[in-house]
């Protein structure tokens, strides 16, 4: 109980205050930035996917949608940055929601095909319907506006978006760990460990993965939200499936039965893309492949697997 | 009123007669026992009763209400609740989270992503009491996965119990256990039935320990009834003797 304490602390206090220690390590805030942008989907995706046990393969939907939402929003209808997050997310959490029951009934490879193929759509979309989203150039044209607080006007620089980002990760990541506290959540788990059992203690199962599949959208439409802000551009590689992909191998990286996994998976995922691709352009995403491999050999519950175990252990 | 009854109930998979044309009629407050031997229909029985899968003619009528159509998860709010032959529990959770599901969805309070201190309070209370009636108490912060096969059991029985059930169903609740955790058993069921009235209806294959507990009995075999009463009725019947003991005998 108090070590969860010490853990949530330490995590907390480094975030808050990477904008000292980031930059003497060799990083940058904008990096840290799309850490957390991932790490938040990647959480999102991981009530899901380690707390629930449904395996989604197109999270990359909701997050896709999550940052068109605030696109189109900040092209053509507002100039308050903060609104074009909420209705990203509204948009991401919506479309999980309506899908939610189309994918409900499926289970194991099934889940994850259909998922798959629900993102596929929403890429195809993206990418053929030019004249509302900009077609495979992506939609630009937006960018992300100073915030307006009532005593202060400021610009969100990388320090101030960073921030920002930090601001909307904190309440993503709080809603999940009151989830994870409570009924609703006690529930999802005993789905993840045992489907019948919970069925036969009178839990309708598939509502409740779907409400877990529209939670994990909404996280997902929050970051995606963000993310578009953070490049002041999106495209239809946001939706693709391989972008899925890259949350549940972040996921599953960092450890997908640890609260902390699919942050401690962001780090390393966005790390590794950031440093190796800038000498090896190309094929940087054979180092993640590698580490994937051997991860999912020798530490399948995650890099916070291994600590928890030593921990255990000493 | 009878608080379970079957009428006519078979259960056809591809030509597999796994139930044919089956009565059962059952009070409320007995502890009732259906035995037969392997392959006779009996998990196939508990099937149909708790909706794991339809019947395929007759009617299943429970507590006054013909529940043919009643999904599984609802037939659990109704009061009907089973075990499993092969353990169902939520292995990697500790013993007090298995029961607190139960408990919770008891509480109807499930879909609550923020409860009170109150409610908490409440539903911890409850799984406490719960451990303390099935003897759980000190295991309660254990991993259910690391617990001994009878105990696993006991834990499942125990997450019955917290949907306070009409009627509980104990599939083979002494399968795998060695004589010290069925005679546990054993004393459990029997506690329920006699201090709190609980109607129990279980499958067994132990003749022995069926004869001990049990208020009525039903033989099934091949599918079918072959005979229903007190125990010393049921030992005493020709076709039962031959059932277990072979032709031979009969």
């Amino acid at each position: 109980m108090s070590r969860r304490i010490y853990v949530n602390g330490a995590v907390w206090l480094l975030l808050l205050t990477a904008a000292l220690w980031l930059p003497l390590i060799g990083g940058y805030m904008a990096l840290a930035s799309r850490v957390l942008v991932y790490a938040l989907a990647a959480m999102g995706l991981n009530l899901l996917l380690g707390f629930t046990g449904c395996m989604s393969f197109g999270e990359a939907a909701y997050f896709g949608l999550g940052g068109y939402g605030t696109g189109l929003f900040l092209t053509h209808l507002t100039h308050s940055t903060v609104l074009a997050v909420v209705a990203g997310t509204i948009v991401g959490g919506l479309a999980a929601f309506l899908f939610g029951p189309l994918v409900m009934r499926r289970r194991g490879i099934y889940f994850a095909m259909i998922t798959v193929a629900i993102g596929q759509i929403f890429y195809f979309i993206a990418e053929r319907w030019n004249s509302f989203t900009g077609g495979e150039d992506g939609l630009a044209g937006f960018s992300r506006q100073p915030l307006h607080l009532g005593f202060a006007t400021v610009p969100l620089d990388a320090v101030a978006f960073y921030y920002f980002v930090l601001f909307f990760f904190a309440i993503g990541a709080g809603v999940i760990a009151l989830l994870l506290h409570s009924p609703l959540g006690h529930t999802f788990i005993a789905i993840r460990e045992n489907r019948r059992r919970a069925q036969f203690l009178g839990i309708h199962v598939e509502r409740y993965v779907w409400a877990s599949f529209a939670i994990a959208g909404v996280i997902a439409g929050l970051a995606g939200a963000l993310n578009a802000l953070q490049n002041n551009f999106i495209s239809p590689i946001n939706l693709y499936w391989v972008e899925s992909g890259n949350l549940v191998i972040m996921a599953v990286l960092g450890g997908m039965r640890s609260f902390w996994g699919p942050l401690v998976g962001a780090i390393i995922f966005v790390g590794i893309q950031d440093y190796v691709s800038s000498y090896f352009p190309n094929n940087w995403e054979t180092f993640i492949g590698g580490l994937f491999i051997v991860a999912v050999i020798f530490f399948p519950n995650g890099i916070l697997g291994i600590v928890r175990w030593r921990m255990k252990a000493a | 009123m009878s608080l379970l009854r079957l009428t006519n109930i078979s259960r056809v998979f591809g030509k597999l007669v796994a139930l044919q044309n089956v009565e059962l009629e059952m009070e409320e407050g007995r502890l009732y026992a259906v035995i037969g031997p392997n392959g006779a229909g009996k998990t196939t029985l508990f099937n149909l009763i708790s909706g794991f899968f339809p019947a395929t003619s007759g009617e299943i009528w429970f507590d006054g209400r013909q529940i043919n159509r009643v999904p599984a998860a609802d037939r659990v709010a109704l009061g009907l609740v089973r075990t499993f032959q092969i353990t169902e529990v939520f292995p990697e959770l500790s013993v007090f989270e298995n029961v607190r599901i139960g408990v919770e969805a008891e509480a109807r309070c499930s879909t609550r992503p923020w409860p009170g201190g109150a409610l908490i309070r409440q539903i911890n209370e409850r799984v406490e009491e719960l451990l303390e009636t099935t003897g759980l108490g000190a295991q309660a912060g254990r991993i259910v996965s690391e617990l001994a096969h009878g105990d696993q059991r006991v834990v499942e029985v125990t997450m019955a119990l917290s949907r306070r059930p009409k009627l509980l169903l104990l599939d083979e609740p002494t399968a795998g256990m060695g004589q010290e955790e069925t005679a546990h058993m054993v004393r459990l069921i029997r506690d329920l039935h006699v201090r709190q009235q609980q109607s129990i209806l279980f499958i067994e294959h132990d003749m022995d320990l069926v004869f001990g507990i049990a208020d009525r009995i039903t033989v099934l075999n091949y599918g079918k009834v072959l005979a229903t009463g007190t125990p010393r009725d049921v030992a005493a019947d020709p076709l039962v003797q031959a059932a277990y003991l072979g032709e031979a005998a009969a």
